[in-house]
């Protein structure tokens, strides 16, 4: 059993927390998709005058905006965690790259 | 317009293309060329776009001029699988690589203990679940092929011969570039590269129409966005429940679709593509819906009303008299159709004749008698007919349902029956507790009521359930109505199914796992399923060869040892008429090689073993070797381990000796202390005494002070033979002394050690020599050896108690060597102390006090030192001692024979 160190060098830290990001980064995403089930719907709830129906051309805007969102967040991801476990791989540790600090 | 036939004309030369990039990309991949390209990421992303079938291509713009937004939960559940790879398909890939997964039915049988019931459960399942959506693309095909017969002349179009001739056509296809090898392990490449060329052709096509919609019909991106707000579908209409239960079922769906997890998981080459497509899938998801809606609106706006909306995207431009862009669109949705069709008939092929077909096979040749023939030709025409099976199933159900029901729905309902998977795959890939029984019930359950809920409601009223089964429930059970189980009514009815049949599959599947018990095998594949990231290193690269006698002998090699394997084999082949190669793998071959190796690993393995290679079923002969290697290796380490603990054993026993050994050297070296200051003693005392009266007393006489004086150095002379001999003894067994070697007579030498041991005062011994052989010549330390002589002729001369003593020195030859004996004629030595009269300081006990007690032990020394050694022998008459010389010594037979006595 190697011995645990109490701290990691930065850039094996930022690993981490970069690994940390990918992980949260889909729960993320279905948060963000799920808030439409917050927006009024014609017909459905009565008495409830308080919202007015989404626009359509804003319900557009919303969901896209959050697929572009999710799309370049997990680009970066890929960009900041991809080549550290192509090393790993390469390495022959290619299970949990950011565990090797 | 587009006439029919010119329509008809592109799509063959599509087809044809299509046909030539996978020639040319299995000719590429047999040599090894363009591997950069058919195992780049980009490949395998597009490579997932058959996610997006006809159902995407048409159907959502339908959807949507129906449901508004709705449509784009479609792809949002599978967006965000890809963005959680890490979560899920890291590790379904991982597992899918490490234990050579074939489909989806391998993967869930394999997990619950390689369980063929499970296997043939979930193919069934998944044909049925499948069958309505290949007849879906059939039906946009001919749909859309229908549009351009209906502006045309039309005449000569039937859509049922359409659906007929465009089945054949991907029959086609799928069996020669599915089929052309037996490992599906194998990519496809040619499959595979040709899916990629369509999944560009149907994004092309739907952004270019998207693209003509906004900026060449809508006005702007501004313009269009007004325009949907003001159209009928300008409004959230999306309930709630709805939004949420089609995310998580096209997101279950996503996972669980056979085309899916063939071309996500089997196909996959590398791990690090995974992670590329998670953001390059999505992409794909977001360019290919991002269009839908303004088509949907301006379709509305500018189409008459009453056509059909899921033909928006191939009406739409050729109502504005766009013929090439019509064209365009028609090859994407085209492309679609047919890319879905051929990777989910590839899949359930596989599936189907993995599952089913090999298994029912494998056990009527159990009854026949042997036969020969190649199991790998039966694979291929199970799976060629599974092909054709599985299409004509979806024409079929295309005749039966009519093409009357709306794209989407279609779609939904395929989505509902393969998302019952999902419970019992994530089970099995996160949860070891997990058992086959509760998959089973799970299984059951969640199709049963997907059967009951969605698939029978959707022929309609009437149709497969009676309107009273609708209203009063099954059987008049009012708690089975279809669209509100247990009495709950006035859900949606996707909702309603969605909801029952995954919380029940889950439910049962989890509470039967948690009572039930799992059988050893499964308990060691849930192991290694949800322990993959923990201990599976880089994948093994799967080799081309199929599984056959290569891998056999593989694993023969490895369980019976090289030699023996190579051995067996090469009779084998010699059996069948081959020289020089491996035997083919006919029954009779592999039963032998089970019995062969039964005798090493035990029949119920051998056969496992056996089976599983040559029945065609999933595990991978990596895994059956890596089994093998185990044993192979425990079998070693516990051999080295017995090895260890003998040699410990050993080591044990002879430092007991040793310290034995010590401890007698350490008591002698005391006696010999306490013997050597008591000889030491003895003489000093009487010198002092002798020394001091000489000193005292005054009035001596002089013969008096001459005796003493005489007894003074007698007593000196003792004690320095008493140290000359220590010392020469020490040397002796230092090993310090020098051998001067020298040739000699031994006569000679003999005559010189009587005449110098009889010399002196003493007792008269007559000394008779007798000599068998010539004289002999010696080459050793001749000094030494004399010495050995003169001392044991003195002895005879001090301690023979005869009356008149006698001895007699007989040489004699033999094998070893030349014995030389020296027996007098006195009683011996008592057999109490024979064995001690080597020992230093021993001494007859009443002798004269002349010796020191070191003359033999002097001897011992002196003959091991010389390569012989001196015995003394029991059973002569009289004391008896032999010299015995080793033959090295002899140099030369001399003459002087005869007798010589000397007195």
């Amino acid at each position: 059993m190697p011995e645990r160190r109490m701290f990691l060098e930065r850039r094996s830290y930022r690993m981490r927390r970069a690994m940390d990001a990918l992980r949260l980064w889909p729960l993320v995403g279905l948060a963000l998709w799920m808030v439409p089930l917050l927006w009024a719907v014609p017909g459905e709830g009565p008495g409830e005058g308080t919202g007015a129906p989404m626009p359509m051309s804003s319900a557009l805007r919303y969901i896209f905006g959050v697929w572009v969102l999710l799309i370049l967040g997990a680009l970066a991801l890929w960009w900041r965690t991809g080549r550290g476990a192509a090393e790993d791989s390469a390495e022959g540790g290619a299970d949990s790259p950011p565990r090797q600090g | 317009m587009v006439a029919l036939n010119e329509l008809v004309l592109v799509c063959l030369a599509y087809v044809a293309g299509l046909f030539l990039v996978a020639f040319w990309a299995e000719r590429a991949a047999l040599r090894g060329k363009g591997g950069t390209l058919l195992r780049s990421p980009l490949v395998y992303t597009l490579s997932l776009s058959i996610y997006c079938t006809a159902w995407t291509f048409y159907g959502a713009v339908g959807y949507a001029a129906r449901s508004g937004l709705e449509y784009v939960t479609i792809y949002l559940g599978p967006s965000l699988v890809m963005i959680g790879w890490w979560w899920g398909l890291r590790r379904l890939v991982r597992i899918g690589r490490s234990q050579r997964v074939t489909s989806i039915a391998d993967l869930i049988s394999s997990r619950y203990g390689k369980s063929n019931s499970l296997a043939i459960i979930v193919t069934l399942m998944a044909v049925i679940g499948v069958t309505p959506y290949i007849a879906l693309q059939l039906q946009s095909v001919v749909l859309s092929l229908s549009i351009f017969a209906a502006n045309g002349d039309g005449s000569s179009y039937n859509p049922v011969s359409a659906a007929l001739w465009v089945a054949a056509g991907l029959a086609l296809f799928t069996v020669l570039f599915g089929t052309r090898n037996l490992n599906v392990n194998e990519r496809h490449h040619g499959v595979v590269i040709a899916i990629a060329v369509e999944a560009i052709v149907k994004l092309v096509a739907s952004l270019a129409v998207g693209i003509f919609v906004v900026w060449g019909l809508g006005g702007g991106v501004e313009q269009t966005l007004a325009r949907v707000d003001a159209s009928a579908i300008g409004e959230w209409q999306v309930q709630g429940g709805r939004w949420a239960a089609l995310t998580l079922l096209s997101a279950a769906a996503f996972v669980c679709l056979p085309r899916m997890f063939q071309v996500m998981v089997v196909e996959n080459d590398e791990e690090r593509h995974l992670q590329i497509a998670s953001w390059a899938f999505p992409l794909y998801l977001m360019l290919m819906s991002l269009f839908v809606v303004p088509i949907a609106v301006v379709g509305l706006d500018l189409m008459p009303p009453g056509s059909n909306p899921d033909l928006f995207v191939l009406s739409l431009p050729l109502s504005q008299g766009q013929n090439g862009l019509a064209m365009l669109s028609f090859l994407g949705g085209f492309s679609s159709a047919t890319s879905m069709v051929i990777v989910a008939t590839l899949a359930l092929s596989t599936m189907v004749s993995n599952h089913i077909v090999m298994p029912i096979w494998l056990s009527t040749r159990h009854g026949s008698a042997v036969q020969s023939g190649d199991v790998r030709q039966v694979v291929l025409l199970a799976r060629r007919l599974s092909i054709l099976l599985i299409i004509a199933l979806g024409v079929l159900y295309y005749r039966i349902s009519g093409g009357s029901a709306a794209l989407a729905a279609i779609g939904t309902i395929s989505f509902g029956g393969v998302a019952q998977f999902l419970p019992a795959l994530l089970g099995g890939i996160f949860w070891r507790g997990a058992t086959r029984s509760g998959a089973l019930c799970g299984l059951g359950i969640g199709f049963a009521i997907w059967v009951f809920t969605m698939l029978l409601p959707s022929f309609g009223v009437g149709a497969a359930l009676s309107a009273e089964t609708f209203a009063q429930g099954l059987w008049g059970q009012s708690w089975l109505r279809p669209q509100a189980l247990f009495g709950i009514s006035g859900l949606d009815p996707t909702v309603h199914a969605v909801v029952w049949s995954l919380s029940l599959n889950t439910l049962a599947f989890v509470a039967v796992s948690i009572v039930s018990f799992p059988d050893p095998i499964e308990r060691l594949q849930g192991a290694q399923f949800v322990n993959v990231l923990e201990h599976s290193g880089p994948a093994r690269s799967w080799t081309a060869s199929v599984a056959g006698s290569e891998d056999l002998m593989i694993m023969a090699q490895r369980i019976l040892g090289a030699p023996e394997a190579q051995a067996f084999f090469r009779a084998e082949a010699e059996a069948q008429g081959i020289t020089g190669g491996l035997p083919e793998p006919t029954p009779a071959f592999v039963q032998a090689l089970e019995r062969e190796l039964a005798g090493s690993v035990g029949a119920a393995t051998a056969h496992a073993m056996v089976s599983q290679i040559v029945g065609g079923t999933s595990v991978s002969v990596q895994d059956l070797l890596a089994v093998a290697d185990e044993s192979a290796q425990m079998l070693e380490y516990s051999n080295q381990l017995e090895q260890k603990s003998r040699e410990l054993t050993e080591t044990a026993a002879k430092l007991r000796s040793a310290n034995e050994k010590l401890t007698q050297l350490s008591l002698q070296k005391d006696g010999f202390l306490s013997q050597i200051s008591h000889e030491l003693r003895t003489p000093m005392t009487s010198i002092r005494s002798f020394s001091e009266i000489l000193r005292d007393a005054g009035k001596l006489t002089e013969a008096d002070k001459t005796r003493y004086a005489s007894i003074i150095h007698s007593e000196t002379l003792r004690l320095t033979r008493l140290l000359d001999e220590l010392l020469d003894l020490s040397v002796l067994e230092n090993g310090q002394v020098t051998l001067r070697m020298g040739q000699d007579r031994l006569s000679d030498m003999m005559d010189r050690a009587v005449t110098t041991a009889l010399a002196g005062a003493g007792p008269a011994l007559a000394v008779h020599r007798e000599t068998e052989t010539p004289d002999v010549v010696l080459h050793t330390d001749i000094d030494r050896l004399v010495q050995v002589f003169i001392n044991l002729v003195s002895n005879a001369r001090k301690y023979c108690d005869a009356a008149e003593p006698a001895l007699t020195i007989r040489v004699s030859r033999h094998d070893g060597g030349l014995w030389i004996d020296f027996v007098d004629n006195g009683s011996g030595i008592d057999a109490d102390v024979q064995s001690v009269i080597f020992e230093k300081f021993f001494r007859i006990s009443g002798e004269a006090a002349e010796g020191v007690g070191l003359g033999l032990a002097i001897c011992q020394e002196i003959m091991s030192r010389l390569g012989g050694q001196v015995l003394y022998l029991p059973k002569e008459s009289g004391t008896a001692f032999r010299v015995s010389l080793p033959q090295s010594v002899l140099v030369q037979d001399a003459e002087n024979p005869g007798q010589t006595p000397v007195t």
